[in-house]
């Protein structure tokens, strides 16, 4: 049974094994920061809190039965119960035990009120895809301990949003199963930020690393504001091979009193670009060793901070060119190894 | 497809340039357009013979094709390929593959070549060794040529012994010999090079498909050689700066040295000056038989021939030496590096079969290249200065007998008129009276230098003919790395950015400097530290230089070239086989190389007014 001590996990305590009670992000942040890679520290709200949370609101009035119970294509009646549970998540008194663990983690996470981002961390792998929709929500630069617990609550309550249920019920997915975890981890103030492909997102090529930055936060780059600055390295020969240096009219930074804002970039840094060749160096000596220590290639988050220091938020397993991998060998294996010259000589390449 | 087709224009719509026909006239018949030549494709080999041909240097083009073709249609039996045709205008070399296309030949051929190629194959490194037994036998027999003198009267040796043969004899043989020798000298070097670049690019293909960003130099930096015979000459070099400090004798090697003077005052120094002459005796025989171009033209001479190369670089090492720093390459380093790379490539491929297959080809690959690094040295450098010097002395014979006025001169003819200016003053010594020669030949070479002069001013198109739909001959793909997408670019040439000039990425880095063009080896005393080297031809024997300039463009040499090889090894920024560089760069103005991409852009658009 769920108990409130397990209701919060540091990234170093969990790895992608966990994913079941601390999501996917909450698990590969944890395995990263187990495998000594440079993660902004941070914890996640497990399951379990989540279900000590949803039990005390089951004790009051049903949750699972009345979603089980209703129609997906009555849309009003999905939007009405959206709208009615989403309020009561958000809303109603959570066990004290729970809230005291998530204040108590919060407090050693960000003792002087430093920022911190609050991520949802889906538990099914079908659900990081964008198609199981609205639960991908993220509030970054959240700066009180009061905001914090409410933005977990929100992501707790994107479970109830009408297309997370319409969902469910489309795929017969059991509301037992339904559960979530929530990331809480320090911000970064990055001087720049962006993501980081370790193939080619054109040609499938695992022997490049792609790049791709702008100033500020990631976020911008993430939700495609500004067009980032984007350069292909060689893998193994750290070779740059191409350097496409944008014009980035803008950047998020943090705003005052919490979240983001867009500001203007100014003249002298629009067209410069965001990395410096021994910072590419480094991004690249990065996502070599998360893609060997997963043993695949990875689609990174990153950010480099006011010291210049590399950090990763989120690395996940690429999934486009993964799919064709494998399905054929680029060139069998010959009897005869000198038979290959035919292909140079015998007119059959 | 709907664009307008473009075309290059048909060799018989090349006109010869007015004033330079009957020079053009003299190049043998069988290199001259024909009016059939119309219905083929041509491409001007500027890789090879980037400059006007001089008469007796075609027999390179000769000799060299004689031995590709044979070795491909008749030795090997390559399934898709014959040998290469090849015609000269204007003193420009244009060459013509000679693809088989009829799938039952190919198919006959095929079974030929599995028995043939792969014999070679099979027992490379034995008939390498073999090779290179053969080839100093060949350069051991030039070397005993006598030098073609005629005494006033016979030696009374010559009554004493009986010989029975007169002087005048032995310059016909001599001069036969020495070309029999160089046709003899173009077969060993084609007996393995097809195969090898074959094998070799077997691997790169597989490279290609596997990892389709993968740049060349990775792929070579996998397969490159740690003790080629390319890298020995620089690294006597190195040696002789280690030598002259341990000697004590390295305050005589300075940037406005004399050779001469240095030599002379050596020698005076007493024992340790003699010593380090010896140890330059030592490198130079044969290390120092590399040329400072690639061997194809009588004028790229070797560093035996002009000590300026090496010597420019003596100062730079003996500066490194002093300081304590390490010049000599760090073997166990590169074949760790090497390992490691191709073990991580290894590491990305995706299945097991894939990674067999890999296997397979880089051992093959790794077998192969010795040969594709090694011969140069033996061929086109140790070899080709034995020859043209040969031939420089029936220059400077018929010189003192009137003939023309510079031993140089010799040049300009054939080498069939060669042989008959020979045969003419040994009739000539022979009956007693004048020769012939002195009276025809001085006009002719007055008019050949000219056309040569003419023609050097000329813009050569890059191909001539119909525009074939794919170019499917492997020895044209891989000799000269042209390719369909290649001839397409060509036909835009002009159309591009006038001050951004494309080509083989060798080496990557990006670097701003100043360009230093330079057009010989005679101006490398020009270049200053940091400063960007834009010359012709690159070569392993500028490697010496290397320390001293931030990055190199040239216009000729493929990613493969040895320019190439050199300048990773050195992790200079390079960018070869420009085209051009050397003539639309300006001495002076600053450039930058991107080694990575193979672009070269010229930063400063004014021109840079040097001696005004």
């Amino acid at each position: 049974m769920s108990s409130a001590n397990d209701a919060v996990a540091w990234f170093r305590e969990v790895g992608i094994a966990d994913r079941p009670t601390v999501g996917g992000k909450g698990g590969s942040l944890g395995e990263l920061t187990q495998a000594g890679i440079a993660v902004p520290p941070g914890f996640v709200v497990t399951t379990h809190g989540f279900e000590l949370f949803l039990e005390a609101l089951e004790a009051r009035e049903p949750v699972r039965a009345r979603v089980e119970a209703l129609d997906p294509k009555d849309l009003g009646a999905v939007t009405k119960l959206s709208e009615e549970l989403r309020a009561r998540v958000l809303e109603e008194p959570m066990p004290a035990a729970v809230e005291q663990a998530i204040t108590a983690a919060y407090r050693e996470l960000s003792p002087n009120g430093e920022p911190v981002a609050v991520r949802s961390s889906a538990t099914t792998e079908d659900a990081e895809d964008a198609s199981f929709a609205g639960l991908q929500d993220t509030f970054l630069w959240v700066l009180s301990a009061e905001d914090m617990v409410h933005r977990v609550r929100e992501c707790w309550g994107s479970l109830y949003s009408t297309e997370s249920m319409t969902y469910r019920l489309k795929h017969d997915f059991p509301e037992s199963g339904v559960a979530m975890g929530v990331v809480l981890q320090r911000m970064v103030d990055a001087k720049c930020a962006g993501v980081m492909f370790t193939r080619s997102p054109t040609t499938g090529d695992k022997s490049v690393i792609t790049v791709e930055g702008a100033w500020g936060l990631g976020s911008a780059v993430v939700s495609g504001e500004v067009t980032p600055d984007k350069w292909v390295i060689g893998k193994i020969t750290g070779e740059i091979s191409s350097r496409e240096i944008s014009d980035k009219h803008a950047r998020q930074v943090p705003a005052e009193g919490g979240g983001i804002q867009e500001v203007e970039n100014e003249a002298d840094i629009r067209k410069a670009p965001c990395l410096t060749d021994e910072e590419l160096m480094g991004l690249r000596e990065v996502g070599r060793r998360i893609e060997r220590h997963y043993g695949k290639p990875q689609d990174i988050e990153w950010a480099v901070d006011r010291q210049g220091q590399i950090l990763l938020l989120q690395s996940r397993p690429e999934t486009v060119w993964s799919a064709k991998d494998a399905a054929t060998p680029v060139k069998k294996p010959e009897g005869n190894a000198l038979n290959h010259v035919m292909t140079i000589f015998g007119g059959k390449r | 497809m709907a664009d307008e087709q473009k075309s290059f224009p048909l060799p018989s719509s090349v006109a010869v340039t007015p004033g330079t026909e009957e020079a053009q006239a003299a190049y043998p018949y069988y290199a001259q357009f024909v009016p059939e030549d119309d219905e083929r494709f041509w491409f001007y080999n500027s890789m090879h013979f980037p400059e006007p041909m001089h008469h007796f240097d075609m027999i390179t083009a000769e000799a060299a094709y004689c031995a590709l073709g044979s070795f491909n249609t008749r030795v090997h039996v390559l399934p898709t390929t014959k040998g290469i045709d090849h015609r000269i205008i204007n003193g420009r070399v244009f060459i013509g593959g000679v693809p088989v296309t009829d799938p039952a030949e190919i198919e006959a051929r095929a079974g030929e070549f599995q028995q043939r190629a792969f014999y070679y194959y099979k027992n490379w490194e034995r008939l390498y060794d073999q090779w290179k037994d053969k080839m100093k036998a060949l350069i051991a027999d030039a070397q005993a040529l006598p030098t073609p003198t005629l005494p006033d009267l016979e030696p009374i040796e010559t009554t004493h012994t009986g010989k029975g043969v007169a002087a005048n004899h032995a310059l016909i043989d001599t001069y036969r010999k020495q070309l029999e020798g160089y046709f003899r000298m173009w077969h060993h070097h084609f007996e393995f090079l097809l195969l090898g670049y074959g094998a070799y690019l077997t691997f790169f293909d597989f490279c290609k498909r596997a990892f389709p960003e993968i740049s060349d130099q990775a792929i070579s930096r996998m397969v490159a050689g740690m003790e080629a015979e390319i890298f020995k000459p620089d690294e006597e070099v190195k040696r002789l700066a280690r030598r002259a400090v341990e000697l004590g004798v390295d305050s005589h090697f300075h940037d406005a040295m004399e050779i001469e003077e240095v030599l002379g005052a050596l020698d005076q120094l007493g024992e340790n000056g003699r010593e380090w002459l010896s140890e330059l005796e030592t490198s130079r025989n044969p290390w120092f038989n590399v040329n400072v171009g690639d061997g194809f033209y009588h004028y790229h001479r070797s560093w035996n021939d002009d000590l300026s190369m090496p010597f420019a670089a003596l100062p730079g090492y003996i500066d490194k030496v002093k300081k304590g720093e390490n010049i000599e390459r760090p073997m166990d380093r590169l074949i760790e590096e090497r390992e490691q790379l191709v073990s991580d490539y290894r590491e990305l491929l995706d299945s097991d079969e894939d990674r067999a297959t890999y296997d397979q080809l880089i051992g093959l690959a790794h077998r192969v290249f010795p040969y594709v690094e090694g011969h140069k040295f033996y061929c086109e450098h140790w070899y080709t200065n034995l020859f043209f010097n040969k031939i420089r002395e029936f220059g400077a014979l018929l010189r003192d007998h009137g003939f023309w006025e510079a031993e140089e001169d010799v040049f300009h003819l054939t080498h069939y008129e060669l042989e008959s200016a020979i045969v003419d003053l040994m009739l000539a010594w022979s009956s007693g009276s004048d020769p012939l020669g002195p009276k025809r030949w001085p006009a002719i070479v007055a008019q050949r230098k000219a056309a040569i002069e003419t023609w050097a001013g000329e813009t050569v198109p890059p191909a001539l003919g119909a525009v074939p739909d794919v170019i499917d001959d492997p020895a044209i793909v891989m000799l000269w790395g042209i390719t369909r997408e290649n001839l397409d670019t060509w036909l835009s040439d002009g159309e591009e950015n006038e001050n951004e000039l494309k080509g083989f990425a060798a080496c990557s880095g990006v670097v701003e400097g100043t360009a230093r063009v330079v057009k010989s080896v005679k101006e490398i005393g020009r270049l200053e530290e940091g400063d960007i080297l834009v010359c012709q031809v690159t070569n392993p024997t500028w490697a010496p230089i290397f320390q001293k300039i931030s990055a190199a463009v040239s216009d000729i040499g493929g990613s493969m070239s040895h320019m190439a090889i050199v300048a990773r090894e050195y992790g200079l920024p390079a960018v070869v086989g420009t085209g051009s560089a050397t003539q639309k760069i300006k001495d002076g103005q600053r450039i930058r190389v991107d080694g990575g991409r193979g672009v070269v852009t010229i930063l400063d658009e004014e021109r840079v007014l040097e001696d005004a």
